[in-house]
């Protein structure tokens, strides 16, 4: 039977994989088939792995053939382009790294090429994963599928684009202040950055350790469950994974939210909404009130600070992550003549791109004598207020809500002009990365024609009830079977 | 927060990017405004208040001393960018 990609998600085509009514070749096949359809317009791909895709195909349907296999078995998925895949290039979108084939894979691949997923291919990304649109890409940008002349968000803007569009079922990015709920926002897909240290780092090329991780871009949310259960876990790889046991994050999926206490704090409803933004919001917290949860205004007062504490820790710990980016080892190296000195600045010089210059040189200034107490120090204890502030909130509220971004996806080259502008699109998004507490974006309706997310905050390692609000919502509501006309 | 062009250039010598002069002057610029905004950081009373260096509470952790191979040499090998046989071919050190 010919299976129509563009709206299947993870545990549909797991059914039907399973009842014998496809195969993993066919959904492969009718999944490239998609990516060549479309990919002109969108551009979510930096390297389509066609024949590695049919190859891992049989082999699942082999494994299918056997019995009951893992439940993404068989199932077309992209990896954004910053977490490693041994053999296949993996670039992070940079003329850094662009002829760079790992070695090795990263955890979180291997978790999934042991179900027999299959890889179409490596998602695009602003470059190292910073920026919020895609257009940082050092090849070239994404667009939005829900309308070809905006930008997807960002920093996995390949993602998301990639899974609205149909051109996987479902795919793995990575969050250091927004990256998988903003483009997931964007262009109307579910995504979710779990708790930190939840999922290994092991294998993600590092922006910014202390925050980044890896999570889920999916149609709905039960396939984000499904996802992330393949994924979580301890990793004695990664040494800030956490030592707990992950549970099957599906299995706790009831739709049930009667006296969950529903927490809206007012700094996320700020001045600089769109409207439009806001009206989506307001109706998707009356969703929640209809279904029995308690809703009550809350304060989060340092939150107005998130932004600036971001961008001073993450470029910080970015200027030292990508002090390894030196021409000797891996990566590009100058042509340039000259002393070991010279050609390493040579190297970054040609190697990196406009915006990762920009954090790199950030990040050193606050790092250097006479700055280091009045920046990045100060940001650090600024981090502890809103670290603390979080968790006396959750003593009182299960989930909290806002909107993902402030706006719905603006025009490519729009904000390219002013880095500042860019960096204020995770103003929502942020804080849950400074607290390392988990966050999911779910569509939430339409403004203007374009996709509005709606965000969900929990508590450390609660993914459950962040997961169980986020299904409620989902069943109640039917803006994830919303797809757009591509 | 006005930076000069020769901080810039002292922070550009730092990370070890090479610049252009009118790459400097743009970073200068852009640097500049970002730091501006910073600036109400340093309204917030942190008296006191110990840094986060981490989302999680992780301390240090330890392991079993033994032997694992983590990969094979010839892979890690086949991504330098300039080699002879087996060694990894680095530029002058000194003048």
């Amino acid at each position: 039977m010919s299976v129509d990609v563009t709206k299947l998600t993870a545990h549909d085509a797991s059914r039907l994989l399973a009842s014998g009514d496809t195969s993993a070749l066919e959904l492969t096949q009718a999944t490239i088939e998609r990516i060549s359809s479309v990919e002109h317009l969108t551009g979510s791909f930096v390297t389509i792995t066609d024949d590695l895709a049919l190859e891992q195909a049989d082999q699942a349907d082999t494994r299918l053939g056997l019995g009951p296999s893992p439940t993404l078995t068989g199932i077309p998925m992209q990896l954004k382009d910053n977490i490693v895949t041994k053999d296949v290039l993996t670039t992070c979108s940079s003329k850094m790294l662009k002829d760079f084939v790992p070695p090795y894979n990263s955890t979180v691949a291997a978790k999934l090429f042991d179900q027999n997923a299959v890889l179409v291919g490596k998602g695009n990304l602003d470059e190292f994963a910073m920026g919020s649109s895609t257009e940082n890409s050092a090849f070239h940008p994404t667009h939005n599928p829900w309308d070809i002349s905006r930008v997807p968000g960002g920093s996995s803007g390949g993602p998301a684009a990639a899974v609205a569009s149909g051109e996987a079922v479902y795919a793995l990015g990575s969050d250091t202040g927004g990256s998988i709920r903003q483009p997931a926002a964007l262009c109307g897909v579910v995504g979710l950055k779990p708790t930190y240290g939840l999922v290994s780092r092991y294998g993600l090329i590092a922006f910014a350790s202390s925050l980044d991780q890896i999570g889920p871009l999916t149609k709905d949310v039960t396939d984000c469950a499904l996802v992330l259960s393949a994924i979580a876990g301890h990793d004695p790889k990664d040494s800030t994974s956490i030592d707990t046991e992950a549970p099957d994050y599906t299995d706790l999926l009831t739709g049930d939210i009667k006296g969950l206490r529903v927490g809206v704090p007012k700094e996320y409803f700020v001045e600089g909404i769109d409207p439009g933004v806001g009206e989506v919001v307001n109706k998707a917290i009356d969703v929640l009130s209809g279904l029995g949860a308690t809703v009550d205004e809350t304060s989060l007062p340092h939150t107005p600070h998130a932004m600036a504490v971001y961008y001073i820790v993450a470029p910080s710990e970015a200027s030292a992550n990508l002090a390894r980016y030196d021409g000797v080892k891996y990566g590009y190296s100058t042509e340039a003549p000259g002393t070991m000195w010279e050609a390493l600045e040579h190297t970054r010089q040609e190697g990196f791109g406009p915006e990762v210059k920009r954090r790199i040189m950030l990040g050193t200034y606050a790092l250097s004598a006479g700055y280091y107490d009045a920046y990045y120090k100060k940001a650090q204890q600024v981090r502890t207020l809103i670290r603390q502030e979080f968790n006396e909130v959750f003593e009182k509220f299960d989930v909290l809500v806002s909107p993902t971004s402030p706006s719905v996806a603006f025009k490519i080259g729009e904000k390219a002009h002013d880095p500042y502008t860019m960096y204020l699109n995770d103003i929502f998004t942020q804080p849950a990365n400074i607290a390392g507490i988990p966050a999911i974006s779910v569509p939430a309706g339409l403004s203007e024609g374009l996709p509005v997310g709606l965000q969900l905050m929990a508590s450390h390692l609660k993914e459950d009830t962040l997961l169980q609000t986020a299904y409620a919502y989902e069943q109640a509501t039917d803006w994830h079977t919303l797809h757009p006309d591509l | 927060m006005k930076l000069t062009s020769e901080e810039v250039r002292h922070i550009a010598l730092l990370a070890r990017v090479g610049m252009t002069d009118q790459e400097i002057q743009v970073m200068r610029d852009q640097l500049s405004n970002t730091l501006d905004h910073f600036q109400s950081l340093q309204e917030v009373e942190t008296e006191g208040v110990e840094p986060t260096g981490h989302a999680a509470d992780v301390t240090s952790i330890m392991r079993e001393d033994r032997l694992e191979t983590s990969g094979d040499r010839a892979d890690f090998l086949a991504g330098v960018p300039r080699r002879e046989g087996d060694l990894v071919r680095v530029r002058p050190v000194l003048d």
